[in-house]
């Protein structure tokens, strides 16, 4: 395992390890490129990861300090939880559920296929779907999705043969076990799901992806990756001429490190990504680094969310088994007959007994509510994720007083609901209740959102450097040695699961960073 | 003897329900024990009165009314929030002094504490109204994780819990269903 000096002005820093940050930092890696990536959580290996709700949230979480604002319920329940993301090595696909999406062609250029939409900020991205295929192509070959490359769908669990049976009934034609980075049998030296459940606790049995235990030991191994734990980054520098030169950041003992760099790529998610770039303003760059545009925590998207619970007559024990493993796509359409632009997806989810009395009506309580916990082994239950419009006004910014840890200005949140996002999810609520009551159900419960897990948005790609941060390779428009590599790159949102956009855009990413490099642009 | 007095007072509880009525949960000895009227448990409170002890636990029971749970459970969740009394004098006055409210406005309504409102209606009506002050947030966000997060309760709900140490559900009944 390579370990690179704080002064070699030659490494690419890289902050996070999740889906972006992780798979870059393998990809460069295996090309030779000298890479550290610095994780601000701990490393937590899977036999570190337990099979228990909450224990498990204290371990990974990112609980460290934020604030909300808006209309969103989430600012209600949780009003220190904007995001259910994970703080550790691996980020976010340690908790992650698999489903590995492609974006659909529209969705790459929303603003001429769905026109103007008032209070929405719409953009098509730089990028087309064929431009991005021959890396989805990759990335599902990377990540072994199921119905790609020739690997079986996973097996359907209980939870899925409910939602599969009522979907028939209601006349849905694209229902099944999904297209999941899980292996539903051997392969890239790991094993086949065991339907242990608790995928969103880490995966006990290596079936499921995860940078943590695919990519970077995988770059580790060239002995071009050292990843540094517990290593924190509060401030990325730059030179006279504008180039970024490093990054400051605090060691797990809280001491600030100072780490040279030829290039840095920001992979710390929606959230703390354009919030790095904002505590980094200077002198020269006042509004923050590469926020020539204004638009560097803007755009905040979320995807449109809801889950539908059900009771049945009879037991299904919903949680025995992959958590995501199930899918109807027929709404994920651009049909605004419907009332709405965009699409949105279906998906098997279940909790365990813990979250579910956390998260299924929170705040309420009573003999109604009770009643319901009281059948949770004969619930069944779905996911809806949509596309959300991007909205200037949900932005993650600076906040005023409050400070961290480590004495850095904490993130603010702030969301509203667009009133697109409203009548999809009513729509979404309505067609889930019928797949469920089609099925028998006794009950149907809507679930209101939960913190996010898909954040994405604020520091979106675009054409004119003047409409966002990045440009089609995720560099930014201002500073050319300095990338984002992360969903906040995502000019909209889709209506799938972001992973593997996240993924592929971080293999494309990788080979340019590499070339500009050679070319000794950067 | 001590398990079939349970059976009994538990099925008096259902009678009594569809009555309207519950029954009360506790009482308060001399010497300052609760003593669960079903007889499965009892606490010595070590931060709060005994009698504000009692009462949350009826509280518990009126916020998350689960029929097939023992009270030994909603007892469990208040003894969590009578340690964190013990160190948070806070906390402590948030409960002793939401008990004497909610008491007081019992008293006004039927001449009688909260613990004696034989009816649940009664005494839901009650906490309705403080349902988004801090003393009823206390006590019901306690509840999230003293009764769902107790493994010992998680059998009554028909959840499993951890499940990899057993090689997960692909041979235990992952796709067992059979009525559809």
């Amino acid at each position: 395992m390579a370990t690179f000096d704080l002064n070699d002005t030659g490494v690419v820093v890289i902050i996070g390890s999740g889906a972006g940050g992780g798979t870059l930092g393998n990809e460069l890696a295996q090309k030779g490129v000298k890479t550290v990536i610095l994780e601000a959580g701990g490393r937590h290996e899977i036999q570190d990861f337990e099979n228990d709700e909450w224990p498990m949230f204290g371990k990974i979480s990112w609980l460290d300090k934020r604030t909300t604002s808006g209309t969103w319920r989430v600012a209600k329940d949780f009003a220190g939880l904007p995001a259910w993301i994970v703080k550790a090595v691996g980020g976010s696909t340690v908790h992650w559920a698999g489903a590995s999406l492609r974006l659909q062609e529209h969705e790459f250029r929303i603003k001429s296929a769905y026109g103007d939409i008032a209070g929405a900020n719409l953009l098509d991205w730089p990028l087309t779907l064929a431009e991005l295929e021959p890396y989805y192509a990759r990335a599902e070959d990377k990540l072994g999705v199921t119905r790609t490359n020739g690997i079986p769908g996973l097996p359907g669990s209980n939870n899925f043969k409910v939602f599969e049976a009522g979907a028939k009934k209601v006349g849905y034609k694209d229902v099944h076990t999904g297209r999941m980075a899980i292996n539903s049998e051997p392969r890239d030296g790991r094993g086949a799901c065991l339907q242990i459940g608790f995928c969103f606790q880490g995966c006990q049995s290596g079936a499921k992806w995860s940078t943590l235990y695919v990519e970077i030991p995988k770059g580790e191994a060239t002995g071009n990756l050292e990843v540094r734990p517990d290593s924190q980054v509060l401030k990325i520098e730059h030179d006279a001429s504008g180039k970024v030169t490093g990054v400051v950041y605090a060691d797990k003992d809280g001491n600030q490190q100072q780490q040279k760099a030829r290039a840095v790529c920001v992979a710390g998610n929606s959230i703390e990504s354009p919030r790095l770039l904002l505590n980094s303003a200077s002198a020269m760059f006042p509004d923050g680094l590469a926020n020539s545009s204004g638009q560097v925590g803007k755009n905040y998207m979320r995807h449109m969310t809801g889950s539908v619970y059900a009771i049945f007559d009879k037991p299904v024990h919903m949680y025995r088994g992959t958590t995501m493993a199930g899918i109807i796509t027929d709404e994920s359409k651009h049909d605004p007959s419907r009332g709405f632009v965009g699409g949105y997806e279906m998906e098997t989810l279940a909790l365990g007994l813990p979250f579910m009395s956390a998260f299924l009506n929170p705040g309420d309580w009573g003999r109604e509510f009770a009643a319901a916990l009281d059948k949770y082994d004969h619930m069944a239950g779905m996911w809806l994720v949509g596309e959300d419009m991007p909205q200037e006004k949900n932005a993650v910014s600076l906040h005023a007083t409050e400070k961290d840890q480590h004495g850095m200005p904490v993130p603010n949140v702030h969301f509203d609901d667009h009133p697109n996002d409203i009548a999809m999810r009513d729509h979404a609520f309505e067609r889930g209740s019928a797949v469920y009551d089609a099925a028998g159900a006794v009950r149907t419960l809507h679930t209101p959102p939960y913190p996010s897990t898909h954040n994405l948005g604020t520091n979106r790609m675009s054409e004119r450097a003047q409409d966002g941060v990045v440009n089609k390779h995720g560099q930014t428009h201002d500073i050319p040695n300095l990338f984002v590599s992360d969903g906040s790159q995502f000019t909209t949102g889709g209506a799938e699961n972001p992973t593997l956009t996240i993924v592929a855009l971080a293999i494309r990413q990788a080979e340019y960073v590499a070339d500009q490099m050679s070319k000794g642009n950067i | 003897m001590e398990r079939a007095g349970t059976h009994h007072l538990l099925s008096r509880r259902s009678l009594l329900k569809t009555a309207g009525a519950t029954l009360i949960v506790a009482a308060v000895t001399p010497a300052g024990l609760v003593l669960g009227i079903d007889r499965a448990w009892s606490a010595a409170p070590e931060a709060l009165d005994p009698e504000t002890f009692a009462t949350l636990v009826q509280m518990s029971r009126d916020i998350y009314p689960h029929d097939q749970l023992e009270d030994r459970f909603y007892a469990a969740a208040v003894s969590t929030l009578d340690a964190g009394a013990k160190s948070d004098a806070g906390l402590k006055t948030t409960l002793e002094d939401g008990v004497a409210v909610l008491d007081k406005s019992a008293m006004a309504a039927k001449s009688t504490g909260y613990r004696g409102l034989a009816d649940e209606a009664d005494r839901v009506a009650l906490l309705k109204d403080i349902e988004t002050g801090p003393f009823f947030q206390a006590v019901r966000g306690n509840l999230v994780t003293g009764i769902y997060n107790n493994k010992e309760a998680w059998p009554i709900f028909g959840y499993e819990g951890e499940s990899a140490s057993k090689g997960g559900y692909i041979e235990r009944g992952f796709d067992d269903i059979d009525w559809l």
